[in-house]
């Protein structure tokens, strides 16, 4: 069976695949980082949501013997030293999630938007949120949360 | 999903080598977009599975000699963000740009897109608008001949895309009408004015991608949006499912062309 080494959240992983494990599986069910969710497995949903070599993508689009030597980034890498990243406090401070369901693939993509575009007008969130589907809230306060998080994000030099 | 023999060549000779000896049981992934989708819904059950992915020579973008030349694994998004792209062919950038979604972009890539010719997919319509040559790991194919029918295309089993250049027109534009849902085109047209002439090509509309003869005759006489005015399609081919009726599509064809060579200025 294939094996994998990678880094995730920084740390160096190592694991055996088979073929057609998703990177989504190799992450909640091998590695136990279970706060990249799976929501459709139809490829439309965006709760899969990580980073592989700073870009975003949909973990349950791509096997994991495809993010062989990349550097894998998810929600849980974030924080630190327990104090959340902006782009989360700013989900918080906006109530941009209800259940809650969608978010890590929310904030993991709007990370993404943020590197191409520091100051995202609300029209660009919202079609930079094509591939994120939230059931909860109507997206206004996610959209809200991501402008937010985007200022303080340039406020913070980051 | 099956479970599958997943090999990573290192070489496009290896990856032809591979695919050979995997007879009619290899296929190739690039982007994943559509196979692991497929795979994953066990509508596809390769024994093996050959991953172009470490073939980065097949990546990149190059800008010359009036043409632009796009390597089988650059993904949308790359095309959609090249500064080259963007200044040479400003209606292909904007193509990339609406496929999908971000994600989507940054994974699936020009050569899985036009070797699945799927009849909703957006780059059928800018490889046959613009007069673009296929290049494969043994010949090249002309855009014409490239696109057969529904999710059928020229090259044979074990061939490989390996680039497709695209030569710079004076003037195109590219309007798509995508299902809100998908993203995928109900109709989509790119309509270039080239050095050989106009050319207008629909995708979304019919089994695969074509061209309306009748609008590049017209258009060649007089390049303005109101050039295509009363030129019908019509249905009787068309595609007709949930998403829109053939009659609409075939009005949408229309509407589309016009907004393209708006679009192209
Ligand atoms: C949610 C979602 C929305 C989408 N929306 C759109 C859209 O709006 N418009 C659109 O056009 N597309 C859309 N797509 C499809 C997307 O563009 C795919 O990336 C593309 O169709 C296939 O490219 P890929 O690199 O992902 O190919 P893969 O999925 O890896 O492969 C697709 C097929 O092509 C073959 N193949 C791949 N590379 C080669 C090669 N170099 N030579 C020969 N054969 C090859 C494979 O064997 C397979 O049969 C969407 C996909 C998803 C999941
Ligand atoms: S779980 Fe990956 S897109 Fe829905
Ligand atoms: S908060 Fe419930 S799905 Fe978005």
């Amino acid at each position: 069976m294939p094996q994998v080494s990678m880094t995730v959240n920084g740390k160096a992983v190592s694991a055996t695949v088979e073929g057609r494990t998703l990177l989504v599986q190799l992450l909640r069910e091998q590695l136990g980082l279970t706060g990249t969710h799976v929501g459709c497995d139809t490829s439309q949903c965006g709760a899969c949501v990580v980073h592989v070599d700073g870009k975003s993508v949909k973990s349950c689009t791509m096997l994991a013997v495809q993010a062989n030597g990349a550097a894998v980034a998810t929600i849980e890498g974030l924080a630190t030293n327990g104090k959340l990243h902006p782009m989360q406090e700013a989900f918080r401070d906006n109530h941009g999630l209800q259940c809650g369901f969608c978010t890590p693939g929310m904030v993991m993509s709007a990370l993404d938007l943020v590197k191409h575009n520091a100051n995202p007008s609300e029209t660009q969130v919202r079609e930079w949120l094509e591939g994120n589907l939230c059931r909860c809230t109507g997206y206004h306060n996610i959209v809200k949360s991501i402008q937010a998080g985007a200022a303080a994000m340039r406020g913070a030099g980051r | 999903m099956y479970e599958f023999n997943y090999q990573r060549p290192k070489s496009l000779a290896d990856a032809a080598k591979a695919l050979k000896s995997a007879g009619d049981g290899g296929k190739l992934v690039a982007g994943g977009q559509t196979l692991i989708p497929t795979l994953k819904q066990r509508l596809a059950q390769p024994s093996d599975l050959i991953d172009l992915g470490g073939l980065k020579d097949l990546a990149g973008i190059k800008v010359e000699g009036g043409k632009v030349t796009i390597g089988a694994l650059t993904t949308h998004a790359e095309v959609a963000h090249s500064a080259a792209v963007q200044k040479a062919i400003p209606a292909l950038a904007a193509l990339a740009e609406g496929i999908g979604d971000p994600q989507v972009r940054n994974r699936g890539t020009i050569g899985g897109s036009v070797a699945n010719a799927d009849p909703a997919a957006d780059y059928p319509a800018g490889v046959v608008g613009l007069g673009a040559t296929v290049h494969t790991n043994e010949r090249t194919i002309a855009a014409d001949q490239f696109f057969t029918g529904l999710f059928t295309t020229a090259l044979k089993p074990g061939e490989i895309v390996t680039a497709v250049s695209f030569p710079v027109p004076q003037k195109a534009g590219y309007a798509k009408f995508p299902n809100p849902a998908s993203r995928y085109c109900v109709v989509a047209v790119m309509a270039a004015k080239t050095a050989d002439g106009v050319r207008v090509a629909v995708t979304g509309a019919g089994p695969s991608v074509f061209r309306v003869k009748e609008m590049e005759a017209a258009l060649g006489k007089n390049w303005a949006p109101a050039a295509v005015d009363g030129i019908k399609v019509a249905p009787a081919n068309l595609n007709q499912d949930i998403h829109a009726s053939a009659e609409y599509r075939a009005h949408l064809v229309g509407v589309m062309a016009r907004r393209a060579i708006e679009a192209a200025g």
